[in-house]
């Protein structure tokens, strides 16, 4: 039986003088040692949902709740719950063992038992050397492990992360998502990140949320949301996506170009179908399950992505593995046909 | 070519030297030496070679049986007048400490008018500043008869002529030399650390005694000489508001220069005051030298 962390009962927040709405009912409840990410484009509401969470906004309507007791009116020195701030915000005036057991002193605890702990944390983050630094001698990814260790040193119930790797370059970046990884298992505590790369949301998550102007548009494992995204935005979102638009009768579909292809239970009326490019299989003419000529095709070293216009003049893309030549075998305008492997029609909600 | 090089340094920084020898350390001498001598009959000083200055800085001779007691009205002064500077220092602390953090807080674009309407006092002179606060808290001032017309007292507060009446004196006119550089320090603070704390279980007051105070020291330690040093060599005010009894060091200084017609033993206390006043730099120097270590 897994116990809830973190939940949040249709949490409300407007700025201003209402105007603006950050969060719009946001109800979502995070299990006890899940790694959750956030992710939705900038502006969305994922850093305002946090903040409530945290404790320095506080709901304009709705409910925060760790593990099971209201916490929506306790400031955030009352709550176990630490942040990892995207800027870090390490105090400038303390060593990195002081940042780190900044937390606990605050909280009471004795001397020793600071010192135990903040040897641990800097163990744990590998900055042992780093102790008696201050922040400005430490490099970006340095400094991001300090943030880390400071926030995890109290062990809180769960820790916040805002876009924590955002400011590190790519090689650090990749890094640091596997040593957090690797923290959350082994320290299991519940981590809720945030983030807008789409890929940092898919490879580290148990569970992710996306979000688009202050709404859940859906919440599942990132196998969920690539193979079954409940709407355009979320398919859109999340991957490269084709959109047919197309009317369902029955069992079967008729896209725009006119070609009918099976799809059990698609219902009736006009639908949307999204289909991945990775599951679209180019063919001779003739063959395959719609006819396309060729409109470009880009070079993406493990693949290239074909760029096709259907008859009715529908754009697609789809991607096609790169043989060991690199060739793509296929010129601008050439006439080609089209298969969909098995299943990979999808219905949109809406 | 490095010798024609140090020359040059040399005839460039002479400008500087003289006016450096002519404006400081030359009067500094001066007075140095006469505190040395021995006091004319009607002012000024005579060639005569002595330590009676120094020694009538802290002792008294009496006239008659030539007994020597501690000259405890002086000791009343410095006493007073360091007081009334570390008071002053700490008043102008916590109101210019707010008052920084509140411009500072202040969009961008209104900070420059909030600033401007700090330094405002000081483009008016010393000694009508000085009389308007005497206007203000004067038995029959706006204070006492707005406290007496609201009932809050019976009979009018005697402020002017006292430590008191010097001290809002001091304290108002030298507010924004602490809440310029308070300000500045706090421009300059990240806070969003504030947030990072307050999340790490620190209370409010914890914030601001572990996290803002110690990162906007500088800012403190200077504002706090800014207005220690003048207010130690305070004149004006209370001479206007303390009257002739509350003496302050610099109105004791004048009075030997005048009426006292002692000009040593004035040169005298004037090195005192120096020495004092050196000594608060030096702890400024420290705590700024402890800041650069930290970087
Ligand atoms: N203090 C505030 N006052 C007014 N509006 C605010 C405030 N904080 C956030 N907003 C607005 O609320 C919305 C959500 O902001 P939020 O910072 O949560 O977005 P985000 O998803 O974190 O974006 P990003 O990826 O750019 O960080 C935005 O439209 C933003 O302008
Ligand atoms: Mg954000």
């Amino acid at each position: 039986m897994t116990t809830t962390a973190i939940e949040a009962r249709a949490v409300t927040k407007r700025f201003g003088a209402g105007e603006i709405t950050a969060l719009d009912a946001v109800s979502i409840s995070i299990a006890q040692g899940e790694f959750f990410t956030l992710l939705g484009p900038s502006g969305c509401g994922k850093t305002t949902l946090l903040r409530c969470i945290a404790g320095f906004e506080t709901p304009t309507d709705g409910a925060i709740l760790l593990s099971g007791s209201d916490i929506t009116a306790s400031p955030p020195n009352k709550r176990n719950v630490n942040t990892v701030f995207q800027s870090y915000a390490l105090f400038p005036h303390l060593t990195v063992a002081q940042n780190i057991g900044f937390g606990l002193k605050m909280r009471g605890d004795d001397a020793a038992k600071v010192d135990k702990r903040t040897e641990e944390m800097l163990a744990l983050v590998k900055m042992e050397q780093m102790a008696s630094r201050r922040p400005e001698q430490l490099s970006g990814g340095q400094q991001q492990r300090v943030a880390l260790a400071r926030a995890l040193a109290p062990a809180p119930e769960v820790l916040l992360l805002d876009e924590p790797l955002s400011a590190l370059d790519l090689k650090l970046r990749k890094e640091m998502q596997s040593e957090l990884k690797r923290l959350q298992s082994e320290t299991g505590i519940t981590f809720v990140f945030v983030t807008h790369d789409q890929e940092e949301a898919l490879t580290m998550s148990d569970r992710i949320a996306v979000m688009s102007h202050g709404q859940l548009q859906q919440v599942g494992s990132p196998r969920e949301i690539y193979t079954r995204p409940v709407n355009r935005f979320v398919a859109d979102f999340i991957g490269e996506t084709n959109f047919l638009e197309a009317e369902a009768k029955g069992d079967s579909v008729t896209l725009s170009t006119g070609d009918t292809l099976p799809l059990p239970g698609a219902g009736t009326g006009p639908i949307t179908l999204a289909v991945r490019p990775e599951l679209l299989r180019l063919t001779e003419p003739g063959e395959g399950d719609l006819t396309a000529t060729v409109r470009d095709s880009v070079y993406f070293g493990t693949d290239w992505h074909c760029h096709l216009l259907l008859s009715d003049g529908t754009e697609v893309v789809a991607r096609m593995q790169s043989p060991p030549t690199g060739e793509s075998g296929i010129g601008k305008g050439q006439p080609v046909g089209l298969a969909f492997a098995p299943g990979a029609l999808r219905v949109l909600e809406d | 070519m490095a010798q024609s090089r140090t020359r040059t340094a040399w005839l460039l920084s002479t400008p500087a030297l003289v006016v450096l020898f002519c404006a400081a350390a030359g009067p500094l001498m001066i007075v140095l030496v006469y505190s040395f001598l021995s006091p004319g009959e009607y002012s000024g000083v005579v060639w005569d070679p002595t330590l009676e200055a120094w020694f009538r800085v802290l002792f008294r001779r009496d006239i008659f049986d030539g007994t020597v007691s501690l000259a405890d009205a002086h000791l009343t002064i410095f006493w007073r007048s360091v007081k009334l500077s570390l008071l002053t220092t700490l008043i102008t602390f916590v109101i210019g400490l707010p008052t920084a953090w509140f411009i500072a807080t202040r969009p961008a674009r209104s900070r420059p008018l909030w600033l401007f309407l700090i330094t405002i006092p000081f483009w008016t002179n010393l000694l009508i500043r000085t009389f308007a606060i005497m206007q203000v808290i004067r038995n029959e001032g706006i204070l006492n008869t707005a406290l007496l017309k609201i009932g809050l007292i019976d009979s009018p507060i005697q402020l002017l002529n006292t430590d008191t009446a010097v001290l809002i004196g001091m304290a108002y006119v030298y507010l924004p030399l602490m809440v310029l550089p308070l300000f500045a320090a706090i421009d300059r603070f990240d806070f969003r650390l504030i947030e990072a704390a307050y999340d790490l279980y620190a209370s409010r007051w914890r914030v601001l005694r572990r996290i803002i105070l110690p990162i906007i020291r500088p800012g403190i330690v200077a504002g706090s000489i800014l207005v220690f040093v003048p207010s130690l060599g305070a004149y004006v005010t209370p001479r206007v508001l303390g009257g002739g009894r509350n003496m302050m060091l610099g109105n004791f200084i004048e009075l030997q220069f005048g009426q006292g017609r002692n000009w040593p033993l004035g040169a005298a206390l004037s090195m005192v005051l120096l020495v004092i006043v050196t000594l608060a730099l030096l702890v400024y120097v420290r705590a700024s030298s402890r800041d650069e270590e930290r970087g």
